[in-house]
């Protein structure tokens, strides 16, 4: 689609704006109809501000997990126009390297005594395994097709997908494994009312408890359930990205990056070895993935690890770095928030299963690639290229 | 003393045979200039020295060291420093981290802040658009800074593929001011490739004709401007 048009499009306001095609038309239509059944639900008061505002914290919270592996697709993308289809397996090493980890310190009652560094190494343990995962999948899958046209990596990636999949499933067996209930309490005398239990007849009450805990809040009369680590996540995983930021912005390696990604053999000309560069990018992608994966089996209810489980948040990031447009940062980081909201606050807003949230993400895939098939982000960054 | 030495060399595009045997040399502190038409292989000439296309056969020697092999981000910090074709710029870096760029393989701090205070002095345009991207320049600010960004390399050769193309003539004798003040003034050996072979001879000490992929001229500079075949075919004879 040329420039113009969409230029076009956007002057052009009212319900114009949307109909270029018959998919415009079919897309509009299917938009009109969610708008129709959120709204009518939220009149005849089966949707209310508490259930939105449940959903959106924990949306927000499941959603930066989907940011950070969205990050990797992206990170890669940019620099080598490429989807590393098997980005969803780095999370996967992720999650069964922190899950034995944990097993162990679990086992030991390391983490019942430690439970703090238990936690910080099993985040180190989790991102190693992921960085290894994606730096092999590099040098073995990827850098000797550099130069083949471009469907080749892509069949590639979906060929490694599968064998790290099936590699997993030899290594440590097709069931699931549950990751070990957590309990960190904090600022006993603070929540002086909270975890409490009587022990020989005396009432102990051990604080908050940031990991397994869930306690009722009261917000502007709206009594909520909330779990403290939704927030840490959330925290968590914003100030990743934003380190990550800093780093391509600020470094002269992000600087290195951010020159490759525009031109390899220009920046080979200003001395910038560039496989170094490549590889430095797998890395990054792969700690992010590793510490998302640490994060999303850390909440309690998603802890089961197994030998797939890669797929969906690999494909959930996936289109979040599509929705965000694929080889932009913020983009990214914005896709996998918007997606996790969506999902999240989806299904009861239009009063359908929790179970249809997956369709949910994919339907919003096909609205996004009809309407702004660069995703949000995509048109900034081509308007800075001009 | 003996810079920069390719010894017949060839190079190859897939069944393209490029460079058919080059041979040339460079001593240390003179202006070589490389005349020729459109797709005589001065382009690839440069880039096979560079190492970002490989040599097929002959030797590319620096200061005696073979280089024929080394690969390219290496080359650079031995110091020879090649500004592309075209500018190359990065559009979506800004005209600061340009500079930066340019002195990748450095780690002298002090000297790069030399070096920096040095191009924003010459080139007063790049400072007042110290933090605009690369991409807003105008085509002779771009030119400016792929200049300049060479310059941040420190390199002891530096191999200049047409810079003065697509300028206005003011510009034109701006760049070629900048080139031989490099070259007396920092003892920075050039390489100069132009498709503007009047003003090349004048700044250069010698010169060679590329004519497809061979070396078909090689002497004095004002021998080759006061020879009638290089007048004819390049200086746009009378
Ligand atoms: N990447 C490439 N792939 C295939 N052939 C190429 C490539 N680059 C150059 N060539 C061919 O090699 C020959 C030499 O090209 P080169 O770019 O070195 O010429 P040039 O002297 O720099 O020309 P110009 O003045 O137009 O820049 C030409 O015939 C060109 O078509
Ligand atoms: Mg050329």
């Amino acid at each position: 689609m040329s420039k113009g048009s969409r230029a076009v499009r956007f002057r052009g306001g009212g319900l114009g704006l949307f109909i270029q095609s018959p998919l415009h038309i079919v897309g509009t239509a299917f938009l009109l109809f969610l708008v129709y059944v959120a709204v009518s639900n939220i009149a005849a008061g089966d949707y209310t501000l508490r259930q939105f505002l449940q959903n959106l914290i924990f949306g927000l919270a499941q959603g930066s997990i989907y940011s950070l592996i969205a990050l990797g697709y992206t990170l890669v993308y940019g620099i080598l126009f490429m989807i590393n289809f098997a980005h969803g397996e780095v999370f996967t090493a992720g999650a069964y390297s922190g899950f034995f980890t944990m097993y162990t310190f679990a086992q030991s009652g390391f983490l019942q005594e430690n439970t703090l560094i238990a936690i910080l190494l099993t985040f180190l343990s989790g991102t190693i395994a992921s960085v290894m995962v994606a730096v092999a999948l590099e040098r073995v899958a990827y850098r000797p097709l550099r130069n083949a046209p471009r469907l080749v990596p892509l069949i590639t990636a979906i060929g490694a997908s599968i064998t790290l999949q099936q590699l997993y499933l030899r290594l440590f067996g097709a069931s699931a494994r549950r990751f070990p209930d957590i309990n960190l309490y904090i600022l006993p005398d603070v929540f002086t009312d909270l975890e409490c239990r009587v022990v020989d007849g005396v009432e102990q009450c051990l604080g908050m408890d940031i990991i397994g805990g869930i306690y009722p809040v009261e917000i502007f009369g709206i009594a909520l359930r909330l779990r403290p680590i939704s927030f840490i996540v959330f925290f968590g995983a914003l100030f990743i990205m934003w380190a990550l930021w800093m780093f391509i912005q600020k470094t002269k390696t992000g600087r290195a990056m951010r020159a490759v990604a525009e031109d390899k053999s220009t920046s080979a000309l200003m001395g910038i070895n560039v496989d170094r560069v490549i590889v430095t990018t797998f890395i990054l992608g792969g700690a992010l993935a590793g510490a998302g994966a640490v994060l999303f089996v850390i909440i309690p209810g998603n802890g089961q690890v197994n030998p797939l489980m890669g797929f969906f948040p690999g494909i959930k990031a996936f289109t979040a770095a599509v929705i965000g447009g694929i080889g932009n940062v913020p983009g990214a980081m914005f896709g996998g928030l918007f997606l996790g909201v969506a999902e999240s606050v989806g299904p009861s807003l239009l009063g359908i299963s929790n179970q249809l949230r997956d369709v949910i993400s994919f339907g919003l895939l096909v609205l996004v690639l009809i309407f702004r098939p660069t995703g949000f982000f995509g048109e900034v960054l081509s308007e800075k290229k001009v | 003393m003996t810079l920069l030495t390719v010894e017949n060399a060839h190079t190859y595009y897939g069944k393209i045979h490029a460079l058919k045997g080059i041979s040339l040399t460079v001593e240390e502190g003179e202006i070589v200039t490389l005349i020729g038409g459109n797709g005589a292989g001065k382009t690839t000439t440069l880039n096979t020295i560079t190492g970002i296309v490989p040599t097929a056969e002959g030797r590319i020697l620096l200061n005696g060291d073979d280089i024929t092999h080394t690969p390219a981000h290496e080359i650079v910090s031995k110091g020879v420093v090649q500004s592309p074709e075209g500018r190359k710029i990065f559009t979506r870096l800004t005209v600061r981290e340009n500079l930066e760029i340019g002195a990748y393989q450095r780690n002298d701090s002090a000297g790069i802040a030399r070096d920096m205070a040095y191009v924003f002095e010459r080139f007063p345009r790049l400072k007042e658009r110290e933090k605009q991207l690369g991409g807003t320049l105008s085509g002779g600010e771009q030119q400016m800074l792929a200049m300049g960004r060479a310059l941040m390399a420190s390199p002891r050769i530096l191999l200049l593929d047409e810079p003065s193309m697509g300028l206005a003539p003011l510009l034109v004798a701006a760049i070629f001011d900048v080139i031989t003040y490099l070259n007396r003034e920092n003892g920075t050996t050039i390489l100069l490739v132009e498709q503007n072979a009047a003003m090349a001879l004048i700044v250069a000490n010698r010169g060679y004709v590329l004519q497809s992929g061979r070396i078909t001229h090689a002497d004095d500079a004002d021998a080759l401007r006061n020879d009638p075949t290089v007048i004819e075919a390049y200086l746009g004879g009378h």
